[in-house]
């Protein structure tokens, strides 16, 4: 593993402009992530994880920051040059079902990021790719002429994989990409994408609200709660020493599959998401947190580092 | 605690034909279910555990369907009675929660009035208010405020739309109630809720529920006995000690998924999935069900029965159980 920071990302920011007033998707995110490393985004549904994701590909908009790729300052990279960066930053989605285009068969499914981006001269060159490509992801070569519908959620999370490696990109960013998988086949793609990342040098964001996921595969994890990050550190850092409630709260109400964890109450977390809509400036974990204190409710908490490699923002939390 | 069956499921099988490809979705299911004990249904997509639900309910489609097999609730054949007869027991002795809250309530009536229509039709001649009270009650049950029922279900969070869909479900008292999936589509803050606010209920009304679900960690906090289904047949069925016991022997199945969830409390480099792909109900393989995908498969597993061992009421339908048994 190298000490290269492949993505920087600073005060990115995005809102969206609603009828109800700005929502604040992602509020005043930054990190860098080295090359080689996984960094897996958590929180729950409506916390900006997807948006944060989206954002850094430019498949959004950003509303202010800045996002550097390999030292350079993409954020306001359009046409010719974000083309050419398409080709190192790829995504893989949640849903296999929804997001394969249910007319092309597979071989075309495949053989369009290269026909896009004209890698391969003519069209024997091409499908030797997809052919590779397809022994790569372990999808079998009877498979080239079928459509999607043909094929269960495993195989086509497997071509939707395929798609994003067809251009050998440096860095995917995966969207819940086991999150509409069985459990068996679940643990057959993340151990692809680990594979494919030792093989091909790969740098993943991986984005899930499956916490026992976001463990097994990531190097470092950050916690987003309504846009804004709350914690951030390695993974076996944060299972086992969390220090802001929130992240506690989410730890505690996994369901473990182990008696010996039976009748042991998990923290039960009162409330429920507030509205991202124009928020005050406060802690927004603030209403829920067991711990609030009045300060909670009036300024909201810088993120600082509280230990080593280890950033929280929580008022609670003294400072390193 | 003094146990009292309340249902007792005899060779249960269900085939679906569609278009003359007939899917053999529930085959030979046995077990049976006492009075105030919670029993999960665990596996993969396909495995026909909603079918075995819906069979219990008395919703299969009429037509498409074919049941066999004795299903006795009450002193009742399920498989055998009118739905005349059903009209009285659904809703009323047996309620099911459907999978997903989002679609399953009716999106142009107000929730109220979805959880009064379940209590009028089992209560004919309650009057207005008292309806009114009894809806009151249940919404604080399940800790919705009763200023709430006069909104539409899509003023509600998912969360907020599943307990209304419990409420709904545990509105008369049910003594067996069916869970399916109650959790899924929601974030696992939410979902200790739920959960937590489903046991506390489960005590105070004393009901048998069936929890189906994938999740083995939801299964070791809530339930009693086990039922690990797979291709439509009950591969593996326990106590929560004995299922969840990793020293004891068990199906290979059972093993397979265990070892497929990354563990939280142990660091593994590499998951060890199960190979191959669940098989389709139209073309069940020869034999065991599992043996193309099991890793200890053996000659006599490829055809023919596989005979169900059961020790302290541990049971098992697995060659190798048997084999070891004999030992």
């Amino acid at each position: 593993m190298s000490d290269n920071v492949l993505l920087e990302v600073k005060n990115l920011k995005k809102y969206f402009d609603t009828p109800r007033g700005m929502l604040h998707a992602v509020d005043d995110v930054s990190f860098q992530l080295k090359e080689g490393q996984t960094l897996g985004v958590v929180g729950e549904s409506g916390c900006g994880k997807s948006t944060l994701g989206r954002t850094i590909l430019h498949l959004l908009p950003s509303t202010s920051g800045q996002i550097f790729f390999e030292g350079k300052d993409i954020t306001f990279a359009k046409g010719k040059e974000l083309l050419k960066l398409r080709r190192q930053m790829q995504i893989i989605f949640q849903d296999p079902f929804s997001s394969l285009d249910p007319k092309m068969t597979v071989s075309q499914i495949i053989e369009e990021p290269l026909k896009i981006h004209k890698i391969y001269k003519n069209k024997k060159e091409r499908m030797e790719r997809v052919y590779e490509l397809m022994e790569i992801i372990g999808l079998d070569a009877r498979y080239v002429n079928t459509y999607p519908h043909e094929l269960d959620g495993g195989r086509r999370q497997r071509i939707g994989i395929a798609r994003a490696l067809a251009l050998n990109p440096k860095f995917i960013v995966c969207d819940e990409p086991v999150s509409a998988l069985d459990v068996s086949i679940q643990a057959q793609i993340l151990n692809l994408m680990m594979d494919l990342k030792d093989e091909f040098g790969l740098t993943y964001i991986f984005v899930t609200h499956n916490l026992s996921v976001v463990k097994h595969i990531s190097d470092e994890i950050l916690v987003l709660y309504l846009g804004k990050m709350v914690e951030k550190t390695t993974a076996d850092r944060l299972f086992e020493n969390p220090l802001h409630p929130y992240t506690k709260a989410l730890l505690s109400s996994i369901p473990i599959p182990d008696i010996s964890y039976k009748g042991k109450e998990a923290e039960v977390m009162k409330g429920e998401l507030s509205s991202p809509i124009e928020p005050k400036d406060c802690c927004r974990f603030a209403p829920r947190c067991p711990m609030a204190k009045d300060c909670c409710f009036t300024s909201s908490p810088e993120f600082v580092e509280a230990e080593e490699n280890h950033f929280v923002a929580c008022h609670l939390v003294e400072k390193k | 605690m003094e146990r009292e069956k309340l249902l007792d499921i005899r060779d249960l099988s269900v085939r679906y034909t569609t278009d003359g490809i007939i899917s053999r979705a529930v085959n030979h299911v046995s077990f049976s279910l006492d009075k105030g004990r919670i029993l999960g249904l665990v596996g993969e997509t396909g495995a026909g555990k909603t079918t075995t639900a819906l069979s219990l309910m008395g919703l299969l489609p009429k037509y498409t369907s074919e049941i066999e097999g004795e299903l006795q609730f009450q002193g009742k054949d399920l498989a055998k009675i009118s739905e005349k007869e059903f009209r009285n027991i659904r809703g009323r002795h047996i309620s099911m929660i459907m999978q997903d809250p989002m679609t399953s309530l009716n999106p142009v009536f107000r929730v109220g009035d979805q959880i009064a229509d379940v209590i009028k039709i089992h209560n004919k001649g309650m009057k207005k208010n008292e309806v009114n009270e009894e809806v009151d009650r249940i919404l604080t049950m399940v800790g919705i405020s009763p200023d709430r029922k006069n909104e539409y279900p899509h003023q509600f969070s998912g969360g907020m739309k599943q307990r209304v869909m419990i409420a709904i479900a545990i509105a008369c008292k049910p003594d067996l109630l069916i869970a399916d999936e109650p959790t899924t589509a929601l974030d696992v803050t939410i979902q200790a809720q739920v959960i937590k606010m489903m046991k506390n209920l489960q005590k105070e009304l004393g009901s048998a529920v069936i929890l189906i679900t994938h999740d083995l960690g939801l299964v070791a906090n809530f339930c009693d006995d086990v039922a690990i289904m797979y291709a439509g047949e009950i591969v593996e069925y326990g106590t929560l000690e004995d299922v969840f016991d990793r020293t004891k022997r068990h199906h290979p199945y059972t093993d397979g998924l265990f070892g497929a969830i990354p563990n939280l409390t142990v660091k593994t480099d590499r998951l060890t999935p199960i190979a191959g792909m669940t098989p389709n109900p139209a073309e069940l393989p020869e034999g065991c069900k599992f043996h193309p995908r099991c890793p200890r498969c053996m000659e006599k597993c490829e055809s023919g029965e596989v005979p169900v061992s059961v020790r302290d009421g541990h049971r098992m339908q697995c060659h190798l159980a048997l084999e070891e048994d004999v030992k």
